[in-house]
């Protein structure tokens, strides 16, 4: 059994991560231990509870889902990268101050679902605002907090012009 | 109650900052130099006796360090069982799980090999290549089943599956039943699913070959517990083994257990000389991590005409699963939950825990209270329709009142401490939920959406929890010579926001500045002793060790402080960092010099007359528990054609005594209603006939979604309990108790005109058309 290794580029927050893997290690693995970047998490491996979403091309993706083959190249974003220094994204900020994470675990999937919502539509209503966030799963908030974050972090981007 | 400075109020969390920026250190997070990794070769039988099997292809393959099973583990071990049972006089069966099957597989996930290599891919490919003889044995599916006297024995060996049985009774309930007309029966099957924390779970060890010394991380709510059983195991000094729990991505109950993968991952990093990782996979998870499951509950009621309760009486029948992988305090919380928020007489219910060839049962969140609070309320429910009194009203007339408290009932928990319901105004909490959700104004409601077609009903469930248990958690409070609060305890965070509670009542003590706080949690090397995360205790036991704690060092503060100042101690405050005189702010002395006077210098006499060290470790013991309670009402509409149940509206008064932190005690308790309805409407844990798992991803075991999640109203009553210093009463769990009873209740009211009779949890779509229309088109 071998497996013939691949160079290939991730390109994660805007860094280029110059790397060798076997063609089926996952996108989500290969951030996680080929690039470091252990924000993004592993809650079920089959695509169901977003906790490894990153954007690709400023697309939400199941990290878990993909495999870093077929990122090569590709503008990878990460929960590492919302942040610019010390200055939290206005979604982080929201998130803190709406009590939306508890554990923390599903929160990197969740920023970056919260991340892609606001960049593509930040008028987005409520209602289609709950069926997107639905395709996330939390055990500890029960959600109401995490709407809530979402909503103020639009509210606040609106006011600071930020979108 | 008085918020302080900082107690009781919505201070910022410790955790946020590192957590939001994805710089949380999780198990799978830890990844030392050499690192190598695990992955366990499980049964795909539910019962099989194990004929052979040959690792020499699998240990064979390039990059694979090595296929261990339990003969290669044996000289290594001193015993080859898990034994974690906690003590009670009713087990039947000596069910300690083996480290490793050897002869026979009980469950399907059940670990028979071990293989370690390179990478994680690399050890399942090497799974593959492992041959394995079964001869499959009769599979015991079903708990109800496993009892009856033909059934085929879970475990070869055993002459029946009764693990356990007990009988939990006080009054004289057949005198009781036989004198009153008013009589109400019950058969409920209630299940529970698993706790599907987001994490899985994982162990990370490391052997320090310089120092002859083993870190192990693992993701457990208690590393003291699991640095015993390993240095048993492993039959090792306690001075050569550190247990952490790094962040915990979710708890919720199942890792608070000690499990197989734990031992075996500690003993192969002794034995390969390499750092070695196991992480748990989604899959995995839904078969080897324990879960609760099926319970059948054969229970009566007896009340007067007037629905005074008299008696409750009947049996319970419980799946154990295959293991005592904990005990049978999941039974026993259920049944110890029934009758507590109301006035009950006379009371018998026998338990017996079925052994079932399925993963260990051991307690998810709401351990057992979910189920007993269940049978009570569907009892209620019943007793008010057949009475012609209103569901409400029932409640009332039977619940423990504020006058009764304190409340001493005849009952006594697993340790046999005495309950006596401490606090609270239970009818007050209902009438609270009950006026929110517009409940006298319902039947009209209702009956204005029928001529509409729509099937809308009402429900409301009343719990009692008991919280905090004892004896005790470690805290121990030091003022370092940097100045610097340390604070280190032996209870677990996974979530719920321990480090930030912990900062929060000794910052209240020494300077309120929440920064200056260093809060280590679940750390054998940090704290001597501990207990960890279970029954919503750590508020209650480390909260209130940290409170004494910093109460010490704060007087310790203060007299030193005064002799350095020259001023008595009451004209001194804390202020951040410093000692300062009141009303002369420019007089002061910081606590980093404090401190370092505290540690002494040779020949010098250590000012402040209280010995040397500005430190204080508490242990302070809370046997008796701390009763919270509360009702949640629920609200519903039923599309008759779909099955498909809404909640359109859910009210959820409660009492935990005084609030740490209001917005973190709201998050813990709509976490907790979010698995409630999970546990009313989605989450079951499936099996086929043969014990076969067939609900093993998250797209067929269905957690609650956003979309799920009716609007939430909460609301607070605060009647501190007597027995801790701080007032307070656990809420980790409280969310979840009563949902799925008012769930029930509003559907089954939603169904009345179908006279629809709820007497089963989780309710699928199917199950609820099965009320509508009993002989569905096309069933046999």
């Amino acid at each position: 059994m071998t497996h013939e290794l691949h160079d290939i580029t991730l390109v994660v927050n805007g860094r280029s991560h110059p790397i060798r893997v076997e063609a089926r290690r996952t996108l989500a693995d290969a951030i996680r231990e080929e690039c470091g970047l252990t924000g993004t998490h592993l809650g079920c491996e089959h695509g169901v509870c977003g906790a490894c979403t990153v954007l690709l091309d400023d697309q939400p993706v199941r990290a878990c889902l993909m495999f870093a083959v077929q990122a090569d190249g590709r503008a990878i974003r990460t929960v590492e990268g919302l942040a610019h220094g010390d200055t939290l994204s206005p979604l982080q900020k929201a998130f803190i101050e709406q009590h939306a994470l508890q554990c923390g675990y599903c929160t990197p999937g969740f920023l970056m679902l919260g991340t892609a919502i606001l960049e593509q539509n930040p008028d987005i209503g409520d209602e289609e605002l709950i069926e997107i966030l639905s395709s996330n799963l939390c055990r500890c908030t029960g959600y109401a907090n995490i709407l809530r974050a979402v909503r103020a972090a639009a509210a606040a981007m609106r006011e600071e012009g930020v979108a | 109650m008085n918020a302080g400075r900082l107690v009781g109020r919505d201070v910022a969390r410790v955790e946020d900052a590192a957590l939001i920026r994805g710089r949380g250190r999780f198990v799978d997070d830890i990844a030392p130099a050499g690192l190598v990794h695990v992955a366990f070769l499980r049964s795909p039988h539910a019962h099989a006796r194990i004929l052979r099997i040959d690792v020499a292809v699998a240990r064979a393959l390039p990059g694979v360090h090595a296929v261990l099973l339990l003969d290669d583990l044996r000289p290594h071990l001193t015993d080859t069982r898990l034994v974690v049972a906690l003590p009670s006089p009713s087990y039947r069966l000596d069910l300690h799980r083996p480290v490793l099957a050897e002869t026979e597989v009980v469950h399907v996930g059940e670990a028979l090999a071990v293989v370690i290599a390179e990478s994680r891919y690399l050890a399942e490919d090497a799974l593959a290549l492992i041959e394995v003889e079964y001869e499959p044995l009769p599979a015991v599916a079903d708990c109800d089943n496993a009892l009856a006297p033909d059934a085929p024995p879970a475990h070869s060996w055993a002459s029946s599956n009764l693990a356990a049985e007990m009988t939990v009774a006080y009054g004289d309930v057949e005198a009781v039943f036989a004198a009153t007309p008013h009589r109400f029966a019950e058969t409920l099957h209630i299940h529970r699913g698993g706790s599907h924390s987001m994490e899985c779970r994982g162990v990370v060890a490391l052997h320090d070959v310089v120092e002859d010394r083993l870190t192990v991380w693992s993701s457990t709510q208690t590393p003291h517990t699991a640095k015993r059983l390993i240095c048993d195991l492993l039959g090792m000094d306690e001075t050569r083994l550190r247990v952490v729990t790094p962040d915990l991505g979710g708890g919720f109950g199942p890792k608070l257990i000690f499990y197989p993968e734990e031992v075996v991952v500690a003993l192969a990093a002794r034995l390969l000389g390499r750092p070695v990782k196991w992480i748990e996979d989604r899959q995995e998870h839904f078969v080897s991590t324990t879960q609760e499951r099926d319970q059948t509950w054969r229970v009566e009621l007896a009340t007067d005409a007037e629905g005074h309760i008299l008696g409750v009486r009947g049996d319970l029948v419980h799946d154990h699963g295959a293991w005592t992988a904990r005990g049978v305090n999941v039974p026993q919380g259920a049944v110890a939950a029934m009758p507590l928020a109301y006035v009950v007489p006379a009371f018998r219910m026998t338990i017996r825990a079925a052994v079932t060839n399925k993963v260990p049962v051991t307690p998810v969140r709401g351990a057992g209270q979910p189920q007993g609070v269940f049978a009570m309320e569907r009892l209620l429910d019943r007793a008010a329709r057949e009475l012609g009194l209103d569901r409400a009203e029932i409640r009332r007339r039977n619940l423990v009142s504020a006058e009764h408290m304190p409340y001493a009932t005849p009952l006594k928990t697993r340790g046999g401490i005495p309950v006596t319901l401490d606090s609270g105004d239970y009818p007050r909490c209902q009438q609270m939920a009950l006026d929110e959700i517009g409940w006298a104004g319902f039947a009209e409601r209702q009956r204005v959406a029928l001529a509409e077609g729509r099937y809308i009903g009402i429900g409301v469930a009343n719990y009692v929890e008991g919280t905090g248990r004892g004896p005790f958690e470690h805290v121990s409070v030091r003022v370092e010579p940097s100045g610097r609060i340390m604070v280190a305890t032996g209870a677990a965070a996974m979530g719920q926001s321990t480090r930030t509670m912990l900062a929060q009542i000794v910052a209240e003590q020494l300077g309120a500045n929440m920064a200056n706080v260093e809060v280590i949690t679940g750390d054998t090397a940090a704290a001597p002793i501990g207990i960890g995360g279970s029954n919503s205790r750590q508020a209650v036991l480390a909260g209130s060790s940290a409170h004494v704690a910093a109460l010490k060092v704060r007087e310790k503060v203060l007299a030193i402080a005064g002799e350095m100042l020259e001023v008595a101690m009451g004209d001194l405050e804390i202020e951040d960092k410093v000692v300062r005189v009141k009303g002369a702010p420019g007089h002061s002395v910081t606590l980093a010099s404090i401190a370092r006077a505290a540690a002494g210098q040779p020949g010098f006499v250590i000012p402040g007359g209280r010995g040397p060290g500005l430190a204080a470790s508490e242990e302070v013991v809370i046997d008796a528990m701390a009763y919270a309670n509360g009702t949640a009402a629920a609200e519903v509409e039923v599309d008759i054609e779909t099955g498909a149940v809404t909640i359109t509206r859910l009210v959820f008064s409660h009492d935990c005594g005084r609030a740490l932190h209001p917005r973190i005690v709201d998050g813990q308790l709509m976490g907790g209603i979010a698995h409630g309805i999970g546990n009313a409407l989605y989450e079951h844990m499936r099996f086929d006939d043969q014990a076969q798992p067939i609900s093993t991803t998250l797209a067929d075991y269905l957690l609650v979604t956003a979309t799920e999640m009716p609007p939430v109203r909460i609301l607070h009553m605060h009647s501190p309990t007597p027995l801790n210093p701080l007032g307070i009463k656990g809420v980790g769990e409280a969310g979840v108790i009563p949902i799925p009873a008012a769930i029930a209740a509003a559907v089954e009211d939603a169904l009345s005109p179908f006279d629809a009779h709820v007497c089963r949890v989780p309710l699928s779509p199917v199950d609820v058309i099965a009320m509508i229309d009993p002989v569905p088109e096309g069933s046999a």
